[in-house]
This record gives structure tokens, sequence and C-alpha cells, in this order.
């Protein structure tokens, strides 16, 4: 099993190793389905696109401020893999955070991968 | 040097002459003069009813400025020597050109008190008319006041329907053995009596006006008819008084004797509209008097057009009555003719002998193929005469020769119409409209015109996008039948094979719903999961604070003590909000999550089951309470609405659907509000379909009257799969009836008549869906692998989202909201 299948870049110049933290089972997540899960105090949704591979961002929704991103709807505008915020339907880059409905706004990326059957996500 | 022009008229001719003239004599050769004897300049006379009916104003567009135009003033005397015309206001007006455009007058039959009744030629006959009518009831004041018109012909019936529109029980006297003798032969004269008859008029054929009386009309044989107000309506005799009194020749039977270019003998002198005889013809149709304005602009300009004769094709403008003839339905040929006397149709197509061309025809109770078939008149038909009769020339749009005649009011052939899309790069009705005049007049080529406009636009692959999204190039309707036609059960296999990427927030919602109304089960079934909106993605409302709400379905509003209490007990147990909602049940809202099963189990063990409060479905069927407990209702509408509610509940639809049912006419429920409402009558229910409030509210149609409850079942069947199957994303029943073409009559021809053959299926697929209901929440308390997918945090499963807070307000609770931050 290859040990990572995507991550996204983490914000940059952290020097430490990056303390991976296991949320679920790579089985867990269905397609194009994210899950919210715990990581430290904070929320990350994380999701397996169809081809398989795994994105995380910060489930807070910066619209509505609830943490509801997780539960939005995933597919692609432009080629770019998406999730739609389930609460006003902004669409955010999976890849970067970047929201593309509003180019001033972004939510932080996490760094997720594939360790044997389980998803792991770093902290910070 | 310019010359003077003088028009006598300013009715329809007129004023396109003047029209005509300003646009081409860029010169400036012509100065204009227009008298006019009415108190208003010209107006669109052919709608002249609306004006009754809907107050619309009728004004034609002013001339410019340089065109002089004297209303209320009449021409009293032409003097040809001296070349000038005398008013009654005493002007004497010199002419080098002089062109009579006075129209006809009713005729009036030389009766005894002739003088008594009204006719229906201008705005004031129409003003005189109201005001008398206003008063008659006062003559018969027990029973409702009657009106008489005498004349069953095209304009007739039609100031019959306005006198009927107008509050009066209307009679219709008509001396030749049938309605509409010069258009309709004895078949079709008989069925178009059944269709005014069922409108609530009666019918007098073959019988002569003897005279009319104070408050009566007396009919030859000694029928008397009480009745305050008659209107006369017995063809129309050309006014030709001013050219006769000038030495011009005039017809044995009236009109102002013209050549091919509209000229009199004096070859100063035109005369043009319904005053001109052409060509040994009076055309008492807007049609040819536009032509012939045309003609005489040309001519005036040193031009050399002719006027050769033109389509006497018509259609009664009458409200709920489709009749139209067209080309010469009296030809000598070969007759096709279908009848049908249950549903009220006669066709009678005339084609030449060997049955390839069409020469004329009639229809009466369906005229839709009306546009069409007076299209193809002097053409070779497509198909076979049958075919035609039954609409097969439907197609045929874009293939019609471009000599043909499309709109025959305004002389538009199919050739100018394409021309004008190609060059001016036309992409709508209203473009083609202003730019080619077609579909201004009566209005009846208005579909054919937008046939020829799509089929242009197709060939120029300018279509107009109807895709979803990026990733569809389908509109929803398209979808559903590729899905439907195809077998398609997954998202995936429908994308790959029809679509681009992944899909979005847009399409995935679209096709999970067309995916549950075809029956693939759960709606959190494997990949379905992942396709579901917001609301539906939790089974559940989402509230601004990421918590959701929960709506137990309470069929019809009624609801035992037993059951009200098990929702207060889990509202408190929980700590939910509690409101009844507009929808006549209660919502609870702040749960989370992982407390959304646990509160699904208690409800369910205490009998209730989901309310699709969250789903583009079936919501609530509203009810008053009915026969059961109000002294005014007729019928059980707690009944009704608890049936229909259970029969539709969970059917997934393009966008949410609502009903009501009002035990009586007082409408408590306000059913007509609503996606489909109803409304019982003494004699069964009243079906209304495609209102709603919302943002942008609209009153319901009534559909069906009377129906009696299975009948009422089957339509609303029939008028949600139909609406399932062709509406659009997040179209409303009342947009989507709005939109669809040929609009409510069409909607029935569907639904009543199963114009389009798919009745059968429609009931299939609502029974499959009746007897394929299961209640969403129980299926996922009772499947574990679903059921674990309701937690806050994928990693932490028991615990809540602590984010989540609240505080108190009023007694219960509210999101504690944090400040949005980005
Ligand atoms: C709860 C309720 C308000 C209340 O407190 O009474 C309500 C609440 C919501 N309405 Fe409503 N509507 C409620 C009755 C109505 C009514 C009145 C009625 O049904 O008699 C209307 C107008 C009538 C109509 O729809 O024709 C109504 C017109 C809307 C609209 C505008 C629809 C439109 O066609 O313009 C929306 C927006 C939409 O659906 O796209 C909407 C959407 C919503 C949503 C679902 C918005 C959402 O997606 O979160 C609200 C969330 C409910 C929740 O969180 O649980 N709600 N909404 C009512 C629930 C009724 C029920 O028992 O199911
Ligand atoms: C209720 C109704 C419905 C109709 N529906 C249709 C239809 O569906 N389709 C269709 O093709 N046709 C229809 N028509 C017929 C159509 O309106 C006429 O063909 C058209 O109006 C004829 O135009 P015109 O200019 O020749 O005459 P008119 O419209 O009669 O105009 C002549 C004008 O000249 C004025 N005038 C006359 N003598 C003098 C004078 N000496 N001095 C000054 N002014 C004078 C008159 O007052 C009048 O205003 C309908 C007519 C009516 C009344
Ligand atoms: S609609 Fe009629 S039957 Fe129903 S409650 Fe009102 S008055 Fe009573
Ligand atoms: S045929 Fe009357 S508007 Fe075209």
């Amino acid at each position: 099993m290859t040990e990572t299948l995507a991550s996204a870049p983490a914000g940059t110049g952290t020097l430490a190793a990056p303390r991976w933290t296991a949320v679920c089972d790579y089985d867990d997540l269905q397609p194009e389905r994210g899950v919210c899960a715990l990581v430290g105090d904070r929320q990350v949704a994380i999701f397996r696109t169809y081809e398989g591979a795994l994105y995380a961002l910060s489930g807070h929704d910066p619209f509505s401020g609830a943490n509801v991103l997780a539960w939005g709807i995933v597919g692609t505008r432009a080629g770019l893999p998406t999730v739609a915020s389930p609460m006003y339907k902004q669409v955010f880059d999976l890849t970067t955070g970047r929201c593309l409905d509003d180019p001033a706004v972004s939510v932080p990326t996490f760094r997720v991968r594939r360790a044997g059957g389980r998803v792991e996500v770093a902290e910070s | 040097m310019t010359s003077r022009l003088v028009v006598v008229g300013h009715g329809p001719a007129a004023h396109r002459l003047v029209e005509a003239l300003r646009e081409r004599d860029s010169a400036g050769r012509w100065r204009i003069t227009v008298v006019g004897e009415e108190p208003r300049t010209a107006y669109d006379r052919v709608a002249l009813t609306s004006y009754l009916t809907d107050g619309a104003d009728l004004g034609y567009p002013p001339h410019d400025e340089s065109v002089t135009v004297r209303t209320g003033e009449r021409v009293t005397a032409i003097d040809r020597a001296a070349g000038v015309v005398r008013t009654d206001a005493g002007a004497t007006l010199p002419y080098d050109a002089l062109v009579l455009a006075t129209g006809s007058v009713p005729f009036v039959p030389p009766v005894p008190g002739a003088e008594n009744a009204f006719v229906y030629r201008t705005i004031d006959d129409l003003d005189a008319l109201r005001a008398a009518v206003a008063t008659s009831g006062d003559l018969t004041m027990s029973r409702r006041a009657a009106g008489v018109v005498v004349g069953g012909g095209l304009l007739g019936l039609e100031a019959a329907r306005a006198l009927q529109g107008l509050g009066l029980d209307t009679h219709v006297v008509e001396v030749a053995p049938w309605l509409m003798p010069r258009q309709l032969d004895e078949g079709g004269g008989a069925m178009l009596r059944r269709h005014i008859e069922a409108l609530g008029m009666t019918v007098h054929t073959g019988v002569g006006l003897d005279r009319v009386e104070p408050g009566a009309v007396r009919l030859a044989g000694d029928v008397v008819i009480d009745a305050g107000v008659v209107v006369f309506s017995a063809g129309i005799r050309p006014r030709d008084d001013l050219a006769r009194a000038a030495g011009l020749p005039v017809g044995e039977r009236g009109g102002v004797v013209v050549d091919d270019a509209c000229r009199t003998e004096d070859p100063r002198v035109f005369a043009i509209g319904e005053c001109a005889l052409v060509g040994g013809m009076v055309y008492g149709l807007v049609g040819p008097c536009f032509t012939m304005a045309e003609v005489v602009a040309d001519r005036l300009l040193g031009g050399e057009a002719r006027f050769t004769g033109a389509d006497l094709s018509t259609q009664l403008k009458l409200m709920g009555v489709d009749v139209a003839s067209f080309g010469d339905p009296s030809a000598d040929a070969l007759d096709v003719i279908y009848t049908d006397p249950v549903a009220g149709i006669y066709k009678r197509l005339v084609v030449s002998d060997d049955a390839q061309t069409l020469l004329g025809g009639v229809l009466v109770g369906d005229a839709s193929s009306y546009p069409t078939l007076r299209a193809y008149v002097g053409a070779k038909l497509p198909g076979t005469p049958e075919q035609a009769l039954f609409g097969g020339t439907e197609a045929a749009g874009g293939a019609l020769p471009g000599a043909t005649v499309i709109c025959s009011c305004n002389n538009v052939t199919a050739g100018t119409i394409r021309a004008a899309i190609a060059e001016d790069g036309l992409t709508d009705v209203p473009a083609v409209k202003a730019c080619t005049r077609a579909g201004t007049g009566c209005g009846s080529c208005v579909p054919l015109v937008k046939k020829i406009l799509d089929a242009e636009l197709t060939a120029a692959g300018v279509e107009v996008s109807k895709a979803l999204c990026e990733h569809f190039d389908h509109s929803r309707a398209e979808l559903f039948d590729i899905v439907r036609v195809r077998g398609i059960t997954t998202f995936s296999q429908l994308i790959a094979e029809h679509g681009h990427g992944r899909g979005c927030d847009i399409c995935k919602p679209v096709v999970a719903s067309i995916l549950a109304s075809l029956g693939n089960g759960h709606i959190l079934d494997g990949e379905q999961a992942g396709l579901q909106d917001t609301n539906d993605r939790f089974l559940a409302n989402m509230q601004k604070n990421g918590t959701y709400s929960v709506v137990p379905r309470i069929p019809g509003g009624e609801i035992t003590p037993e059951k009200l209490i098990v929702i207060g007990e889990v509202a408190r147990e929980f700590g939910l909000y509690t409101k009844i909602t507009g929808g006549q049940r209660i919502d609870l809202f702040g749960a989370r999550v992982e407390q959304l099963p646990e509160i699904w189990k208690r409800l369910i063990d205490a009998g209730f089951e989901s309310g699709h409060a969250y789903g583009k479905a079936l919501r609530t069927v509203k009810s008053c309470v009915g026969s059961t407990w109000c002294r005014y209702g007729v019928q059980d509408s707690v009944a009704l609405a608890i049936r229909l509610e259970l029969r539709y509940r969970g059917l997934r639809a393009p966008h949410k659907i609502k009903s009501a049912v009002s035990g009586c006419a007082r409408e408590c429920a306000e059913a007509q509000s609503k996606d489909f409402g109803v409304i019982a009558t003494e004699r069964g229910w009243n079906l209304y379909v495609a209102g709603n409030g919302g943002m942008r509210p609209r009153h319901a149609d009534l559909f069906a009257q009377d129906l009696d409850e299975d009948t009422l079942v089957r339509y609303i069947d029939r008028f949600l799969m139909f609406y399932i199957r062709t509406a659009d994303r997040l179209q409303r029943t009342a947009s989507w009836l709005e939109n669809l073409e040929g609009g409510l009559d069409y909607l029935r021809e569907v639904i009543v008549e199963d114009r389009l053959g798919i009745c059968a299926e429609l009931d299939a697929a609502m029974e499959r869906h009746v007897a394929g209901y299961s209640d969403e929440w129980r299926a996922i308390l009772e499947d574990p692998e679903k059921l674990r997918r309701f937690v806050s945090f994928v990693n932490a499963p028991g615990m809540p989202d602590p984010s989540i807070v609240f505080e108190p307000e009023r007694d219960q609770i509210k999101p504690a909201m944090v400040e949005v931050t980005r």
C-alpha cells in the first residue's frame, strides 16, 4: 500500500515533523461523502473523491459560522475537485481551500494520508 | 416639391398606410393629413372585445409629428374638380392624392324598433353597450337580465360572449339554418352550436327577426325573448357614400370600385380596407386591409405593387371554443371529414382530386392544427390528409416552402421570417414580431412563427442552452427521460455516459431526485447518499447553527391527544424548540445529528413517520375541519386530505409539492394557493392546479369541476407524474404550467383526454410509487450501516459538536450564534 494518495500542503514554513492522527478506516469513507473528525480541538472535514484521492479542509464554514463543510456535496468545477457548503452553497477548491465563488475567502487545509487501512490527518 | 395626401378615416387600414408611407418616403414627397370621425386616433379594432373584458388599451402607436391627424372630424364631401374634401368642422382640405379608408358600418336590418338596438364596431359602441347593460337589470328586477345578439357569425358570437361576460343571459339569433354559415358547413355548424350552448347561451337558428320592442325581441313565428339589450351583428356595409356622392363607381352591394392598384376611376383617388371593392370582393378581415394599404403606399411612391387577392382564413376569438376556417372550404373537390361527437370535434379538409394539395378546411372543437394547416393551403401536404387532420404536419415548421404565407393578417411569408431571423440574428418571438410584423394581428400564427424560429435556431446551432450545469448539456426533463428510458440507476453511469466531470451541488440533487422519483430504493442507499442536498443528507432540515429540525407527518393536520403528548415529551426530553408550522404540523428545532435517530425512534414507536419537510417532495395536504364538524361543510375534507397525503407521501419531485382540501367554497384551507388544491362542492370536488404562496404567489387554476373522488385522484396522479417528468430543476408547478406550451388547455388534453397517449404510463408510475412507499426514517433505524453515518465526528461517534450552543428565549432555546469571522 502506498503511504499517501494525496495530501494537501499544510500551512507553509512548518519545520517540525507533522503529528499524524488516525481518524478512521479508509473504507469508512464513502466516495464523495465527507465526514468530520475532531483533531485536537479542530474540526476537520475529510473527503474521498470518486478516484480515491483524499482531501482535508477545516470543517468550519466561514460564511455561516457553523461547522458543516463536511456535509457538503463533493464534485468538480472546471476539473478541480470541490465541495459546496451545505448552508449557503459557496464552492471550495479541495486542493487549496480557496473559495471559488469568493476569491477573498479560503479555509485552512490539512495534510491527510492513507496509512495502511487507516486515514491520518496531520495536526497543525 | 411636396404633394398633399389626404386620408379619410383613421382605422387600421389608414394607420397602416401612413406608417408604410412614412417608413419608405425618405425624400418626404408626401405631406399627410388624416381625417378621422372617431374621437380618438386609430386603434386595434380586431381586439375590440378585450376593451370590454379587460379594459385593454387598443391604441396603435402615434404617427410621427409630420403627419396631421384630425380626430372627431368627418369628411362630408369630395370635390374632385377642385381637388378638395370638406369636413363637418367647416374645413376645406386640398389634396393631390386622396385615399378613402372609411371602413364599414354594421348592417342594421330595417325592422321596427331597430333604432333602439346596439352595434359592435367602435369603442364608443362598447361604452354605450356597457352603460345599457349596467341599467338593464332594473327592467327585469327578479331575473337575470338578458341580451340578444342578432347574427350568428364570427362577430356575432364574439359579441354574444362579451355580453355574457357582462352578466347577461345571452341569446344568439341566426337567420341561416346554422351558425357561422359563411365559414362552416352544416356538420361544423351543428357541432359549434353544441359548444356555444355548453357555454350557457341560447341559440336560435333558421329564424328571422320580426321587431325590437322595449324590453323584448320578437322573432318570426311569434317567439319572444325578454331582453333589455339587443346587439346587431348581421354583417357589414362598406361606407361608400362619399365616393357615391362624388360620382365614383360603387358596387351593386356596396364598396368603392378599385383596380388592383386600389385606384378608383379617378387616378387621384384610392380606396383601401373594408370600404373598397377590389377584384369584385369586399374584404372583412384586417389582413387584406393591411395589404391594400401597403399597395397604395407603394403606388404613391411610383411603385408597381398589386393587390392579388387574400387569404380568408379566420379563427373565432372566443374563450373556450375552437373554431377555424382556412383556404376555401367550399371548393368543389375531395372532402375528408372527421367527427367525434363525444369530444365535440369536427374537422374537415378539402383536398385536390389527387388528395395531394390542401385547398381549405374547417376545424371545430380543436383548432390546434390551424396555423400549420392554413400555411399549407395551396401547397402539397407533407403526408396523407388523415395525418394532416391529426396534427401530422406538426414537425413541418422548418420545411414549409418560403412562399407560404404564415401570417395572413400581415401577409408575411415563411421566407421573410427566415430571412429576418438569419439577417438580424433574431432569437425570440417578440423580436420576430417587431421585425416582420408577423403575429401582431389576430395572433393565431404565433405558434407557427415560434416553430419556424426554433427550427432556424436549431439549424444555426444557436440553440438556447438547456444545459443543467457544466456537467450535463441536458435539461432536467431530458435527463429524466434518459434515466427512465435507458434504465440507469446510478449517477456514475449517467455522468460517464451523458455528462462530464463528477457533478456538483446542482446536478447531483437533480439526479438524486430523478432516481428517487423512479423508485430506486432508499435515498441514502450506496452512491445515492452522496448526491443528496443538504436537508436530504440527514433527512432533516439544517438550521443556521448546523443543528437540524424534526417534522413528523401529521396527515391533514389531524392528531390525537396521545400523539400530541408524545411530541411534547420528546421535545422536553431532548430540549428542542417547538413551533406550530404554517403547514398544520409541529416542528422540533435544535437537534444535533447524533440525536436524530434517537428522536425518530421515539416518534416512530408512537406511530409517527417522516414528514419529508426536508425533501423536494410532497409536504403537507392541509385541510379544514370539513363537513364532519363545520356547519357549512359539504364534504369530508379531512378524510380526503388524509387520503391524498398518504397517497403521495414520499413522492420526490423537481420541487416541493403542497396541497390542501377545503370542505366548502369558503376555502379555509387555502387550497387555491397550492400546487394542487381541492375544494368540495355539492356534487363532488373541484380540482385546482399550479398555485403557490412563497416568493411569487400564484392563484391555482381551476382544472376540473364536480369530480368524484376516484376521478379526482386519477387526475392528480397524472398531474403530478407529468410534472415530475417534464419540469425543470427547482421549478414548482406554477412556473412549470406558465411555461408549458399550450398551458392549462394542453394540460387538460394530456391528463383528461390522453392526448399524448401516456396516461396509462403515468398511472402505472404512480401505482408503483404508492405500492413502493415505506417510511424513510424507519429504514434508517433498521439499517446499522446507514445509522452509523448520523454522527458529528467520525472519530468520536457519541460526541456532540461543542460549537453548538443555545441560549434561552421565551422559555425555550434558540441558537447562540458566534459572530461570523472570515
Ligand atoms: C417550518 C416552516 C415555517 C414555520 O415555522 O411555519 C417553514 C420553514 C422553511 N421553509 Fe417554508 N416553511 C413552512 C411553511 C411554508 C409555507 C406555508 C405553507 O406551506 O402553507 C410557504 C408558502 C407556501 C408555498 O410554499 O407555496 C413556504 C414557503 C417557502 C419557500 C418559498 C417557496 C416558493 O415556491 O417560493 C421556501 C424556499 C424553497 O423551498 O426553495 C421555503 C423553505 C423553507 C425551509 C425549508 C428553508 C430550508 O431549506 O431550510 C425552512 C426550514 C424549515 C426547518 O428548518 O425546519 N419555504 N414555507 C413551515 C413548515 C411547514 C411544514 O409543516 O412543512
Ligand atoms: C369586434 C370585431 C372583431 C374583429 N375581429 C377580427 C379578426 O379577428 N380578424 C380580422 O381579420 N378582422 C377582424 N375584424 C375586422 C377588422 O377590424 C376590420 O377588417 C378592420 O378594422 C378594417 O379596417 P378599415 O381601416 O378598413 O376600417 P375601419 O376599422 O372601419 O376604420 C374606418 C374608420 O374610418 C372612419 N370614417 C368613416 N367614414 C369617415 C368619414 N367620412 N370621415 C372621417 N372618418 C370616417 C370610421 O369612423 C373608422 O374609424 C373585427 C372587427 C370587429 C368590429
Ligand atoms: S372551508 Fe368550509 S367546511 Fe371547511 S372549515 Fe371553512 S367553512 Fe367549514
Ligand atoms: S395571422 Fe393574424 S397575426 Fe398572424
